[in-house]
């Protein structure tokens, strides 16, 4: 059951960190203050931020990336990071070529 | 607890958000309400990016056209939010004379309709094109069309309606539409109540459970299809592609990734319990599909699968209606997997509807009680 959340509730401004330069994301190169601007900007949950900042849909798929965004979010969110649902994974679990994939049917044969 | 606006919106797909905007942008108060924890989590988040005219219903190729010339051009730059709209062209494909019979019955109806859409020559589609395999005798150009990023454009609509003031509550299921005094007023969930002079329903295929609550039913179903992407690989083309027999649809993203989609032949014969998770028998049936029409993309690496829902109408074109029954009442879901393309049109069409004022094309096609049985 998924949990009733407002998104025009007051989390304040986004003020600039320090470190709002480091990479989160480094298959997708998304840095700490792309993610807190995109959660200012009303992305709430990290299916959300992967949408619409790409983090965690490179080649790693999040395996990487995915706790240390969930972190942020919380922290920017003041709630706790369990309230927060994970993205979901998605089949491959290894990048696969098309022709590899594509392969499968004549398997039984 | 009763939340009230002059407009209350179910469902935050692409079609909700984007009719946000437009009202927020009118001066009307509007609340979103969402079942899902996530902004636009069915078919607006899943679907594979097409901003196409060729091959729409008569009814619909108006709403398409306009999208194509008054509304995707200008979109980033209104919503200040790239939604990475290409405007390349469209190739449908063919590779047999029957392919080439149902590309000239498409081509035929999209001129009728006033599209720039012509038959063009295997050799033709490959100077367009030069990545597509000899196997490819023939296919449909329009060159007015395009492709869009749906995860973009579906949270870009969010996130300006809500900078504008609308209200979004995530994770809140809608049980029932209520009258009040003959009007549809009240939308009940699991623990609130939202009260709005005017009601609109877009929930997608959920919508004719809610719209059931009032009386109301539209005959679709949900189909089940998919969609892979890619590893970003070096620039090849931005044309939209289809092709004739439907093996796959899809586009090469700004990011550089492609994304197709594709079925299997089971899309209604689906689990039922979760429309989001895939199949082992799909994606590598897509990617059959798409090595015949570009054999270089057999050693592009697959990163992800996923799957969506299509509330598939059974005439295969949307319902965009007031409802003389329940009035304050404004449905709009049965979009039949091609809503993705028409969703700034739709949604500008619906909040002038909202509004009370004259729409800008006529959306009299689409009206709720055109369905007849056989007999």
């Amino acid at each position: 059951m998924s949990k009733i959340r407002d998104r025009s509730i007051d989390i304040g401004t986004y003020c600039p960190q320090p470190d709002d330069q480091l990479i989160i994301c480094r298959c997708e190169e998304i840095t700490k203050g792309e993610i807190r601007q995109a959660i200012y900007d009303g992305m709430h949950t990290l299916t959300e931020l992967r949408r619409f900042l790409r983090t965690g849909m490179g080649p790693c798929q999040g395996q990487s990336c995915s706790k240390i965004i969930q972190g942020i979010l919380a922290r920017e969110l003041k709630i706790s990071h369990l309230e927060l649902e994970p993205a979901m994974s998605r089949a491959p679990m290894r990048p696969i070529e098309m022709s590899v994939l594509g392969n499968e049917v004549k398997g039984g044969e | 607890m009763a939340d009230q606006a002059d407009v209350v919106i179910i469902g935050s797909g692409v079609i909700g958000n984007a009719t946000a905007y437009y009202l927020a942008k009118k001066g009307l108060s509007v609340i979103v309400i969402e079942k899902a924890s996530d902004i636009g989590n069915g078919g607006s988040s899943r679907n594979g990016g097409g901003v196409r005219q060729s091959g729409r219903h008569p009814k619909e190729l108006p709403l398409a056209i306009y999208g194509a010339q008054h509304l995707w051009p200008t979109l980033s730059e209104e919503l200040g939010v790239d939604v990475e709209y290409y405007q390349e062209g469209n190739l449908r494909l063919g590779k047999t004379k029957e392919h080439l019979a149902v590309l000239a019955d498409i081509v035929e109806k999209g001129k009728a309709g006033g599209l720039e859409l012509d038959m063009v020559t295997g050799d033709q589609a490959r100077e367009i094109c030069p990545h597509l395999s000899d196997e490819v005798i023939g296919a449909s150009w329009c060159p007015t069309d395009g492709h869009a990023n749906p995860l973009m454009t579906t949270l870009a609509y969010y996130k300006k309606a809500r900078q504008l003031g609308v209200r979004f509550i995530t994770g809140e299921g809608v049980i029932a539409i209520k009258k009040v005094r003959g009007k549809a007023r009240e939308v009940v969930t699991a623990n609130n109540s939202y009260v709005g002079d005017t009601i609109i329903l877009a929930a997608g295929f959920a919508s004719r459970k809610i719209a059931a609550s009032i009386g109301i039913d539209i005959p679709m179903i949900e189909l089940v299809m998919e969609v892979l992407v890619t590893e970003e690989q070096p620039k090849m083309f931005y044309q939209m592609l289809g092709t004739a027999a439907a093996d796959f649809y899809g586009h090469q993203s700004t990011h550089g990734s492609f994304v197709f989609g594709g079925s299997s032949g089971h899309e209604a014969y689906h689990r039922g319990d979760d429309i989001t998770a895939t199949t082992s028998m799909t994606a590598p049936c897509i990617c059959r599909g798409i090595m015949k029409y570009f054999p270089q993309l057999a050693d592009a690496k697959i990163v992800r699968t996923w799957a969506g829902a299509i509330d598939d109408c059974v005439d295969h074109i949307p319902v965009i209606s007031h409802v003389e029954e329940v009035p304050g009442l404004i449905l709009a879901c049965g979009f039949s997997g091609h809503g993705f393309g028409i969703a700034p049109t739709v949604g500008l069409l619906i909040s002038e509807m909202a509004a009370g004022e004259e729409t800008t094309l006529d959306v009299s096609g689409f009206r709720y009680d055109r369905f007849k049985a056989k007999i």
